[in-house]
């Protein structure tokens, strides 16, 4: 990422993930970008998977009545020999209609979040890949270089870029099952796995999530909404939340910030992930990287000038970065937080 | 013996490549391979029964030196995780920092970290008869140090590292059933795994640590007595396994 937001070309990232290759195994491979869409950046940007033409027709009309689209159209894909079965691929550039708007009663973005919880278990053959402003996730069946060859992004400019490489373990490997997962202008990338999933899924539900995509790491891009953006929680307080100290730590504290740490622990247990992960959080602010609490799983992060990276192997930063001013092994529980410049909350 | 030394570019090869022009190298009679542009290349030296050495200009990828038997790797930059994985013999120089599970289920030879490491290092590392694997880490580790530990020496200095960090993360030592770990200046109860203990150093103590500190300080290029000058502490485990008392002596 640019603190400064300064846009460059898809190719970094693309070169970085591809370093790591054998990380992957070729079911799954995608990015998140941000800054992408200038032109359009008010709009919310909903980039679809369609499995078939119907399935186009009817989410369209759902699309219609809920939103006015400024303008839509397939995203731009080139042919790349190992990339089979993509489904149409679509995006809008759309806001609410403001009759509808009205009638929910809603804030504007929760009501393109239920709209997008409409489409994922309502629509069968549907699919909401991204649903922010002035970004996008571009995902599916494939190693991630071939992914980024095959949504040309390389010809796609952004200040922040996010990059995953598949080895699914417990869920299939098909399009929306690859990473990033995204809601409005959250996006996640997961390394691990979540031992915790149900009693997260459970929690969330309360709240009018519906976990539909047959993966824990949806969940986690719940969390962060519910936590950020609902709650309107700080960062810190969120990363407490998820990756919470162990009670002995709480206990060695200094008294108020122990209170603190216990209140946090006890009225979001629900929300505490277990299990190996390291995660980066992408937003149109910024982004934040997390490791599970004893470090399951690896994270190195480095910074260089404006630009702050984080990968799970260091030799992935140097590919585009070869020589950083600083680069460090980040800590179980530790958030890495990169926000641009004149922000201070995610 | 003279050295017959062979250079090779590694910008852009395939791990897979790069380790078959390693290995030609070595059968060729070579016994120097000096790699530059190193970057992410996985398991070099991995398997390799050598008197040779690598010297590598980069930063290696995971598994570096995994099954190793009788290299020595020089590293000029940081490595990643799993260095050293089930090493057999030889020696692992790396003048940066280097990754989680260093010297993971390590079983012989001696690696030397002139800066920090990650998490869960030494993580099983064993012992047996005149098998007795050795590391040295110049700066700080991560929690689980010496987790399940089975037998070896870790020796932690805490001579850099990042700043405002403690020289060892918690749970020091969980599981620990054997070797020993020695670790410069005091080491706070609640860190330790409950399987371990702090105990006295004695004047065996005293010369195993001078010995791999000198080595440390020879290859890095600082100065042992001021390394020396602070008291360590020396941690065993608690259980009554054969190695465990090795340095009691009772």
């Amino acid at each position: 990422m640019n603190r400064k937001g300064n846009l460059f070309s898809g190719n970094d990232i693309i070169k970085s993930i591809a370093l790591m290759h054998d990380r992957s195994n070729g079911l799954g491979g995608g990015f998140a970008a941000y800054g992408i869409y200038p032109e359009y950046a008010d709009f919310y940007a909903i980039h679809m998977f369609y499995e078939s033409g119907a399935c186009r027709e009817t989410t369209e009309t759902f699309l219609n009545e809920h939103f006015e689209i400024e303008i839509g159209g397939k995203i731009p894909t080139r042919k790349v020999a190992s990339v089979t079965n993509a489904p149409i691929i679509w995006r809008y550039f759309v806001q609410p209609k403001p009759d509808r708007l009205l009638q929910s009663g809603l804030e504007v973005d929760e009501y393109v979040a239920q709209c997008v919880m409409r489409i994922n278990s309502e629509y069968s053959g549907a699919f909401v890949v991204s649903s922010g402003k002035n970004m996008g996730a571009f995902k599916g069946v494939g190693y991630p270089e071939d992914m980024g060859e095959f949504y040309k992004l390389d010809t796609y400019k952004g200040y922040l870029w996010t990059a995953h490489g598949r080895f699914p373990t417990n869920t299939p490997g098909w399009w929306g099952g690859a990473h990033p997962f995204t809601l409005l202008d959250w996006s996640i990338v997961h390394n691990g796995e979540i031992s915790s999933y149900d009693a997260n899924r459970r929690y969330l539900e309360m709240f009018g999530y519906k976990c539909s995509l047959q993966t824990d790491t949806e969940a986690i891009t719940y969390i962060f909404d519910l936590l950020l953006r609902k709650h309107n929680l700080p960062l810190d307080v969120v990363v407490t939340a998820m990756a919470a100290p162990f009670w002995s730590a709480i206990e060695r504290m200094e008294p108020e910030k122990r209170e603190l740490v216990k209140s946090i622990r006890t009225v979001f247990g629900p929300l505490l992930v277990n299990g190996p992960f390291s995660i980066i959080l992408g937003s149109r602010k910024g982004f934040v990287a997390l490791n599970d609490r004893i470090k399951l799983r690896a994270l190195v992060a480095a910074e260089k000038g404006d630009y702050v990276y984080v990968a799970s192997e260091e030799s992935a930063i140097r590919e585009v970065c070869p020589q950083p001013d600083k680069v460090w092994a980040v800590a179980g529980g530790e958030p890495v937080i990169a926000m641009l410049e004149g922000v201070d909350q995610l | 013996m003279y050295t017959v030394s062979r250079r090779i570019d590694a910008q852009g090869l395939y791990y897979k490549e790069l380790n078959q022009l390693v290995r030609q190298a070595f059968s060729e009679g070579v016994t120097e391979v000096v790699l530059d542009n190193v970057n992410g290349q996985r398991y070099l030296g991995d398997g390799i029964s050598s008197d040779g050495s690598i010297i590598i200009h980069g930063t290696p990828g995971n598994d570096m030196a995994a099954y190793m038997n009788g290299l020595q790797i020089v590293v000029r930059g940081n490595a990643q995780d799993a260095t050293g994985n089930t090493m057999n013999e030889g020696t692992i120089v790396v003048h940066g920092d280097a990754g989680d599970t260093v010297g993971y289920a390590m079983r012989g030879g001696e690696i030397f970290i002139k800066g920090s490491v990650g998490y869960r290092v030494g993580i099983h590392m064993k012992e047996y008869l005149k098998k007795n694997p050795v590391i040295v880490v110049g700066g700080k580790a991560g929690a689980f140090f010496g987790e399940y530990m089975a037998g070896g020496i870790l020796i932690l200095l805490g001579l850099s590292g990042r700043e405002g960090y403690p020289i060892v993360g918690d749970y020091c030592g969980t599981g620990m059933h054997g070797g020993v770990m020695y670790i410069r200046g005091q080491v706070e109860e609640y860190k330790l795994g409950k399987e371990v203990k702090i105990v006295d150093m004695t004047a065996e103590d005293e010369s195993v640590l001078e010995r791999y500190v000198s080595r440390y300080a020879d290859y890095f290029g600082c100065d042992k007595e001021a390394i020396l000058a602070q008291p360590f502490s020396k941690l065993i485990p608690f259980n009554k396994r054969p190695y465990g008392n090795l340095y009691t002596g009772v």
